[in-house]
């Protein structure tokens, strides 16, 4: 159970794992996440479930070091074991015909955006997606974007790689030449407030997948609650995907804070071991 | 009823029983003082999480086993939602026969070691004992004398592994590994079923192990009561959540025949007040998963806790006193349980608040939080409390605590721990369409058998109680088991 069959690096940073878990392969929708676990020392964390193949039993799922638990994740090699993954969790997301979505993922929110980008083409829509992250390296999943895409704008902060600029000028260019329905923001909180405020000013419906940090990840903990339309949510079992124009993103980003000096102490001490 | 009444009577003529019982007489065993628990100072204690009580010695154990006067009309079972034979364990302890005390536990309960820590005996067997309604004395500690029986069993290694039927060959799962699917699996596989207990997390034992500390509840107690069950057969899988990894149907398609969901409480509460989103204000449930489950207080683990310097508890339940508990442990300079109503009123056991005073937690109640602050980077760092008086009695039969107005003062606090209740799992309700809820959430079964309006679902504990106790969701499995047993017999000879 749970043996890494394949990791492809996208970037120095950036992980690929595709993960033995044939129960959770067949069960999961896009927007699904699990939780993982990687040893007995290790933390319960959330990441969504990027794409999965039925036959071989396997799901992926895409790491960036950034601390301990990713850190820990991205050594792993084909062959390795992962202590706990147990899902599939969340709410999937709702998918149907409606017209013209635009996809903006960015950094490694681009890979939960896969599975919801594939599944919204394959719902008869016309899908552009607009990726965006600081450099071309983390420019992830283009390829495979394009497959199920009918248009990929890239930004990069540093013009690297497609044009220069953020996720929002992306989104500002196709909303400027075509009606757009729906709008699909995953990525880093900042991105997804920005990418909110912006499709708000035009009146488009818009999701966003919280990425809050989570313990159990069952609806026992209440550590990923987030404020939407005034009301607290709970990321784990009413989420993750929520309407964009009402989360509190502010509040979302200083919760995400919580442990930062832990997290930045722990990654230290990891390192230097 | 007549049945268990008859069956007490001749397990009470019984020879070694008749001449234990002519060994000292009723008027000397009566006029013996009630045991006092062994515990490690308060302010040891209040550092590390060594188990507060050490139990009794041998010597305790048989002086307070004398006291029991062996009633013809032993009151006390009655008070046990497991129904243990209690008169009978405490003379086999009398007699010296502490392995056999263990297995009288045993015929009823399958974790005597857990309910003889946590039960609240105060309000159930030894609220009913001779000593208490007749007498008015002080009761036989019923609860410390099985956790006497139970832990003497642990430790010596000799474990009794209650006796299974032969295998039918029918597979039946659980869900969630909490007390109420383990008392469900112990008597399920008594009767011979193939038995399955599915758990979401990555430990087994539920509230057990997330829930109550180790101070209160050492985890390797619980594992060697799991380890009895894995003996009798009972299969663990965990990291499965029914409903998501597989589905009911998949099951079925797999040869189950019926179903007990006892996934738990599930979302914490909270006040609704403004600020309770800042960082530094957790659930009780998340504080405690974090260090029970996550063991977040040992460097050596990956999951961060913040151990706060001034930690408020808001709540009077158990969980607010481990968590208030815990937080002193952790290091906080203050640790205080602000509580709307008055001692009185609290519904945590008084063992509990005992425990707590000593170890130097302090208690605001008739005080109720109003809102919270925080500094620059959203920590919360002061909150505004409301003092409380109590007014008429409330549905719950409580007096309700009442606003006195300007009353209002700040108190600084850097942790707040909301300890408020917990709402019923949402997971597998919302999987199963057909599947009837009350409007708090709750599944709703029939009392007798626990069966939901699905007829090859059964359910107990919080996901039907909403809050209740070890025990209480224990004796839901029993009943659970009895019922799951009679309808898969009748849909086995259709």
């Amino acid at each position: 159970m749970n043996v890494v069959v394949e990791k492809i690096f996208f970037s120095e940073k950036v992980a690929k794992l595709v993960i033995q878990a044939p129960e959770i392969a067949r069960s999961r929708k896009a927007g699904h996440f699990v939780i993982v676990r990687v040893d007995k020392f290790g933390e319960r964390i959330p990441l969504t479930i990027a794409g999965a193949n039925i036959e071989k039993g396997t799901i992926d799922i895409i790491v960036q070091e950034v601390g301990v638990s990713s850190s820990k994740l991205c050594k792993l090699n084909a062959g390795d074991t992962i202590l706990d993954v147990v899902g599939p969790l969340g709410k999937a997301t709702h998918i149907e015909k409606v017209g013209t979505v635009i996809a903006a993922g960015g950094g490694v929110g681009i890979a939960p955006l896969f599975p919801i980008v594939e599944a919204f083409k394959k719902a008869g829509n016309r899908v552009i997606t607009v990726l965006a992250a600081r450099n071309k390296d983390l420019i992830i999943l283009e390829d495979q974007m394009r497959q199920f895409s009918d248009e990929v704008i890239v930004m990069t902060d540093d013009g690297s790689s497609g044009k220069k600029g953020l996720v929002t000028q992306g989104i500002e260019e196709v909303i400027a030449r075509e009606k757009v329905d729906l709008a699909v923001a995953i990525g880093p909180a900042v991105m997804m407030k920005f990418a909110a405020l912006t499709t708000k000013k035009y009146d488009i419906p818009t999701l966003a997948s919280l990425n809050t940090i989570m313990v159990d990840g069952t609806g026992m903990c209440g550590a990923c609650r987030v404020s939407v339309g005034g009301e607290t949510k709970f990321v784990c079992v009413d989420g993750p995907e929520f309407d964009a124009h009402k989360v509190n993103f502010d509040e979302m980003l200083f919760r995400l804070s919580a442990y930062q000096k832990q997290e930045v102490e722990a990654f230290q001490s990891f390192l230097n071991k | 009823m007549e049945n268990l009444t008859t069956y007490l009577t001749q397990e009470r003529d019984q020879e070694w029983r008749t001449e234990i019982r002519a060994k000292i007489k009723l008027k000397e065993r009566t006029l013996k003082l009630r045991v006092k628990m062994n515990e490690v100072d308060p302010d040891i204690r209040n550092k590390n999480s060594v188990e507060v009580n050490s139990g009794l010695t041998v010597d305790q154990a048989l002086l307070e086993a004398q006291r029991c006067v062996d009633c013809i009309d032993p009151t006390c079972i009655t008070g046990c939602p497991v129904g243990i034979n209690i008169p009978k364990f405490i003379k086999k302890i009398e007699i010296g026969d502490f392995l056999s005390a263990a297995s009288v536990l045993k015929e009823t309960n399958t974790l005597p070691a857990v309910c003889g820590r946590v039960c609240p005996q105060e309000k159930q067997c030894e609220a009913q004992c001779y000593y208490t309604l007749k007498l008015k004395k002080e009761p036989v500690a019923i609860g410390y004398l099985e956790r006497f029986a139970a832990d003497y069993e642990q430790n010596s290694g000799k474990m009794s592994i209650p006796e299974v039927e032969k295998s039918n060959n029918l597979k039946v799962a659980a869900i969630g590994s909490g007390p109420a699917s383990l008392a469900w699996a112990a008597d399920m596989a008594k009767f011979g079923y193939d038995v399955t207990v599915f758990e979401a997390l990555h430990e087994i034992g539920g509230v057990l192990k997330y829930g109550i500390p180790e101070f209160r509840l050492p985890n390797t107690v619980v594992d060697v009561e799991i380890e009895s069950l894995r003996e009798m057969g009972v299969k663990f899988i965990t990291n499965f959540i029914v409903g998501r990894t597989a589905s009911f149907e998949d099951l079925r398609t797999q040869g189950f025949q019926a179903f007990f969901v006892a996934s738990g409480a599930g979302l914490p509460r909270f006040m609704d007040i403004p600020g309770e989103n800042y960082i530094g204000v957790f659930s009780s449930n998340e504080y405690l998963t974090r260090v029970n489950l996550m063991n977040a207080a040992n460097p050596e683990y990956d999951t961060p806790v913040m151990s706060g310097k001034n930690v408020a508890v808001i709540g009077g339940g158990n969980t607010a006193m481990d968590a208030v508990r815990t937080a002193k442990r952790l290091g906080a300079e203050t640790s205080r349980i602000i509580y709307r109503r008055s001692l009185n009123e609290m519904p945590a056991r008084v063992e509990e608040v005992k425990h707590a005073m000593e170890e130097g937690i302090e208690f605001l109640n008739l005080n109720n939080p109003l809102e919270y602050y925080a500094d620059e980077n959203g920590r919360v760092n002061r909150m505004k409390v409301q003092k409380m008086e109590l007014g008429e009695p409330d549905s719950s039969g409580r007096r309700s605590p009442v606003p006195i107005e300007g009353s209002e003062y700040f108190l600084d606090v850097d942790t707040v721990i909301v300890s408020v209740g917990v709402s019923p799992n949402p997971l597998i309700p919302a999987c199963l369409s057909d599947l009837k809820v009350s409007k708090w959430g709750t599944i709703i079964v029939d009392k007798e058998t626990m069966q939901s309006s699905i007829p090859d679902i059964f359910a107990g504990g919080d996901i039907v109680r909403g809050g209740a106790t070890v025990i209480l969701a224990m004796g839901d499995g029993r009943k659970a088991a009895a019922g799951m047993h009679q309808y898969i017999a009748e849909k086995v000879k259709k």
